[in-house]
């Protein structure tokens, strides 16, 4: 397996206050990583860090080219997609308006899986029927089967996802798991922050923990259950 | 009556002038959440510059021309000028629009001097549309009501019509989730500030000539249409429509008033000679030019965020 996506050495700021300290994290190919820890950790920093939405030092690589320091739309062209927490739909725009600007230019490697609207709307039918409703009035867990999707219309190879599941009723977590089980057999490559340790648990080759900015944990599910002390010090609430 | 309808045709189409000119400020607004002092300068240039450009060519060349090389002109001011400046903060930004401001005028009055320059309507768009009860009402008018109408139809369309205008649409409200998703956001916000001055300088085209094209056009309206942002709320398109055809109705009829409290007494029957030189006596007239910033103070204490707004503050 070969490295897709590397944190090397990465501190991020938000203004004065100084959120990861030097983490250091690895995505393969074709794989799923997850991302754990309480919250107010620097989770969704270090994703944003990647996205090139915060400012960063030390280097982050994408297909071991170094893109600290891009734009975000220039990542995002190399083949990365963000799912960011809170969803961001466009709330003026209708569902197949929110799908279409999902669509985007590619640069580099040709993508690994191309996907359509009509993939999309077979594989979350409900969005079928309301493909000409504002994304504004749909529930929590419609926007976030868009957000997932919209993201995917751009065929990445790469996705990031933060807290998709947060708030949702069971019945969405479980789509959400079988969307990520949908990506794990395309190949496609996902650094997923999680707070549901279960779902995590059941999609995810890899485990990091972060605590205080910075990785505490590395390896599979398997090793950091066995280690309760760890869950203790890092997960528990 | 034919009072009543003339008043009304001009109204509509100062309002839709101002639409004209609050509709890119409006849309500049919400996307880089900064209130572009220098708007009404670029409806300046457009006025100056069609002059120029009518006076040694013609005015259809002008017509063209002069909002695509004040386009140009605002693509640059972003590009070069407000793009560096953000990372400063809006206070930095409204500072520098404040400041090109200024160094508009004071390159105008360099250029064409300190006096009304002879831009004028042209002869073909010279006379009576049509002629009513003894009033008349100009072929010019109409041509304003004309190309406003076109401009607002083109921005509908190409803001819900095209790929593009989805792009601004997503980015007025997320920005930096429209350009995770892979769109060149500081591009389109370039195309967006080029596009707005474009639109100021085509409403200073055609308004140059019918108003008056002179160092302190740009001052003049420049307050007006703040008054017609604020009141439509801010980033509102729909609001800018609502707000500037009703500033250019009030202010329309308002000037062609000449009643005051005073008259409306006397009409009441009561005569009383002690109020005479009171403030009674000022007519509706008078106050015209008063009435939009009354609007705005009211707006601002009954509904803070607008007619149309979204946003808070």
């Amino acid at each position: 397996m070969s490295e897709l996506l590397a944190f090397k050495d990465v501190h991020a700021f938000y203004g004065k206050s100084h959120v990861l300290f030097g983490v250091d994290m690895v995505v393969n190919e074709g794989e799923i990583v997850s991302l754990l820890g309480r919250n107010g950790t620097g989770r969704s920093t270090a994703l944003k860090a990647a996205m090139g939405l915060v400012a960063a030092t030390g280097s982050i690589e994408f297909r071991r080219e170094t893109i600290t320091g891009l734009r975000a739309f220039e990542i995002a062209r190399r083949g990365i997609g963000y799912v960011p927490e809170g969803r961001d739909v466009f709330p003026a725009l209708t569902v197949e308006q929110n799908l279409i600007l999902g669509e985007k230019k590619r640069r580099g490697v040709p993508s690994k899986a191309q996907w359509s609207l009509d993939d999309m709307y077979n594989f979350f039918p409900h969005l079928k029927e309301r493909r000409h409703t504002s994304a504004g009035v749909l529930s929590g867990g419609e926007q976030q089967m868009l957000t997932l999707c919209r993201t995917l219309m751009g065929n990445p190879d790469m996705i990031l996802i933060d807290e998709p599941t947060e708030g949702l009723a069971p019945r969405i977590v479980d789509l959400v798991g079988e969307y990520l089980i949908e990506l794990r057999n395309k190949g496609i490559s996902v650094l997923l922050v999680e707070q549901k340790l279960s779902i995590a648990m059941k999609v995810s080759q890899r485990v990091y923990v972060m605590g205080h900015g910075s990785i505490v944990f590395e390896g599979t599910p398997t090793e950091l259950l066995a280690n309760a002390t760890l869950c203790k010090q890092w997960l528990e609430v | 009556m034919e009072f009543i309808l003339f008043t009304l045709l001009n109204g509509l189409s100062y309002g839709l002038l101002l639409f004209m000119l609050s509709s890119g400020l409006t849309l500049i607004f919400s996307m880089m959440g900064v209130l572009n002092f220098a708007h009404a300068s670029f409806y300046m240039l457009g006025a100056y510059f069609a002059y120029s450009i009518s006076v040694n060519l013609s005015f259809w060349v002008a017509f063209l021309a002069a909002p695509a090389i004040v386009a140009g002109l605002g693509a640059a001011v972003e590009r070069y000028g407000l793009r560096h400046v953000h990372k400063y903060g809006h206070a930095a930004e409204l500072l520098f629009t404040f400041g090109l401001s200024y160094i508009v005028v004071e390159l105008v009055q360099v250029t064409w001097g300190r006096a009304t320059v002879q831009y004028s309507i042209p002869a073909e768009l010279d006379g009576p549309l049509f002629t009513l009860y003894g009033t008349s009402f100009p072929i010019y008018r109409g041509f304003m009501m004309l190309v406003a109408s076109l401009m607002m139809l083109s921005i509908y369309l190409a803001l819900t019509r095209t790929r593009v205008g989805l792009v601004v649409q997503a980015a007025l409200t997320h920005p930096s989730m429209v350009e995770a998703l892979g769109h060149n956001v500081p591009r389109v916000f370039t195309l967006v500030f080029a596009g707005g001055c474009g639109l100021a300088a085509l409403a200073g085209v055609i308004g140059g000539d019918a108003f008056v094209t002179e160092p302190g056009m740009a001052a003049t309206v420049g307050s007006i249409i703040f008054v017609v942002v604020v009141v439509g709320g801010l980033g509102s398109l729909a609001g800018a429509l609502i707000a500037s055809l009703l500033i250019g109705m009030v202010q329309t009829f308002a000037v062609s008033l000449d009643y005051s409290v005073l008259t409306l007494l006397t009409a009441l029957g009561i005569q009383e000679t002690a109020l005479r030189g009171s403030v009674l006596r000022i007519t509706v007239a008078q106050m015209a030019p008063m009435l939009p910033y009354m609007l705005l103070v009211l707006v601002l204490i009954l509904r803070p965020k607008g007619l149309m707004g979204t946003r808070e503050g």
